[in-house]
Order: structure tokens, then sequence, then C-alpha cells
């Protein structure tokens, strides 16, 4: 069982800068043929100030941590059992390629179903710009199958 | 294609639908793609040998790449600032080969903080409707 004492646990918080390659990458990746999200002369005439980070590429960004890992090592888990439950994301303010965003994750609970067969582990995270503007706040549920 | 616009959210009710996202059959080629450009390098989407030594028949999507195409499936709908929340579950396994179809419709009207809002129920779904992620956005005018 993972221990308890984690939650609350607090990461060191992290920058990562948007960057517009990137961007077009994962509109490619994901099928996305909206020019606003890689033309940046269609995206400023939508009135963007450059290329939107698209709803859910926050998630991706937060895996620039220093130590994707990290809440792995804290909480001893192994990478083969776990799985992605819930991914949640709450919206404050649009962000934009040239962006340099704070991510400040931490352990928000961990609870067990199944008598511990299924633990679970919510990870919450506050992103903010270079302006301190709060941008989202994001939530993953990671699931632990215990054998 | 062109930018989405707000609909008008008066002439909108309960059980509205939202045009269907229908992708092609998801490839091995799709989830190299988004390993790289999601930054998720789990091995167990791309390494078929990585994926067999984790009990798995074979590789299978990510979870995330379906959220991506139903973030899509909104943001297709109304401008991405409209969007004030999207919350997925990842119901089950998304497999190589599978025809994905996203699909939302409008669950409930309301105003929030004196703001006209909809709350969307949203899914993926296989050719068979087999449910793969399910969850719910919050769309509010300005």
């Amino acid at each position: 069982m993972i221990d308890r004492r984690h939650i609350g646990h607090q990461l060191p918080p992290f920058q990562v800068e948007v960057e517009k390659g990137r961007l077009r990458f994962f509109a490619k990746a994901t099928g996305q043929t909206e020019p606003v999200y890689i033309d940046e002369s269609a995206a400023r005439d939508a009135g963007h100030p450059g290329l939107p980070v698209p709803p859910t590429f926050l998630f991706c960004l937060e895996m620039e941590s220093p130590n994707p890992a990290a809440i792995r090592e804290l909480l001893g888990m192994d990478y083969r059992s776990l799985l992605h439950g819930e991914q949640g994301f709450s919206y404050h303010a649009m962000a934009y390629a040239g962006d340099t965003l704070t991510f400040r994750q931490h352990i928000e609970d961990i609870y067990d179903k199944k008598n511990g067969a299924l633990e679970f582990v919510v990870r919450k995270t506050r992103v903010s710009n270079q302006r301190d503007e709060l941008v989202a706040e994001l939530r993953c549920v990671t699931v632990v199958r215990n054998q | 294609m062109t930018t989405a616009k707000l609909p008008d959210w008066n002439s909108l009710q309960p059980g509205d639908a939202l045009p269907p996202l229908e992708l092609p059959p998801i490839s091995r080629l799709d989830l190299a793609l988004y390993c790289g450009a999601s930054g998720d390098h789990n091995p167990i989407h791309v390494d078929i040998d990585f994926a067999r030594s984790a009990g798995m028949p074979d590789v299978f999507a990510h979870g995330m790449l379906s959220a991506a195409w139903l973030a899509r499936l909104v943001t297709n709908w109304v401008p991405q600032a409209a969007i004030r929340s999207l919350d997925v579950r990842f119901a089950a396994l998304t497999q190589v080969g599978e025809r994905i179809r996203c699909t939302g419709t409008v669950d409930e009207k309301f105003e929030h903080e004196g703001r006209r809002s909809v709350r969307l129920k949203i899914a993926t779904a296989n050719a068979s409707g087999g449910i793969k992620l399910s969850g719910e956005a919050l769309v509010a005018w300005p």
C-alpha cells in the first residue's frame, strides 16, 4: 500500500516555455487542421497574440518537468501497474506560444478500493503564466493495480 | 474550416448534439507521432515488447490522444476561450485499428455567476459503440 503520509506533498515548481513548433507537432499528431492552431497569422486574425495552447496540451507541458517520474519514485509505484484513470482541467486564462508557464504540483489524495486491489493517487497542478496569472488547474488520477 | 463562433445560447436545448468528430482507424504511426508530440514516452503505447512484458497483448492508444480529440470536438463547436473546464474518465483501453467517434450533447443549460453556460456530456466510442472515454465540459458565454 502507498504510504498515505504523502498526501499534501508538494513537488518543486518548474517552468516550461511554450514552443510554437511543439504546438504545430501536437496539432499534426491530433489531426487538428484548424488554421488558428497552426498558422500564426490566422491566430492573430482570430484575436490571439500567438498560437494558442490547445485544451489538453497543458498535460503534455506538465510532462516537461525536470523529473516526470518524481511522484512514481516518491510513492514507489511500478510503471507497469499504472493506468491513467481520470484527467481534468479548469481553465482561467488562455496560454500561447512564447509564454513561460510555471507548474506547481501536489498530491491531493491517495485512496484505495476493492480492499486495496486498486489504489488511486490524485495529483493537482496549478499553472500560471509569466505575469503570475492563473492559467489552469489540472487534476490527474492515476490508478495502481496491485496484484 | 473557420474558427468556431459561439452558438446562440437561447436556442440551445438539453439533448442537442454537437457535430460528431470521426477519426480514421488508429495506426501505430498515430501512436508514435502522439508519443513524440505529447512528450508522453511511456513505452507501453509504442513498444510491443514492453507492452507484452506488462501483460498486454499489444500496444494501445494514449488516453490523452482521445482526450485531445474530445477537446477538438468542443473547440470545433465554440472558441476555446469559452471552455471553463474539461474532465474525462478513461473507461476502457483504445486499441490499434479502432475507429473512434467523438460525440457531445448539451446536458444542462444554466446561468453561473451571471454567465450563460452549458454543461456538455462528451464521450468517445469505437465502431460497435463501446465507450472508451466519457466526461463533461463546461462552456460559458462571455
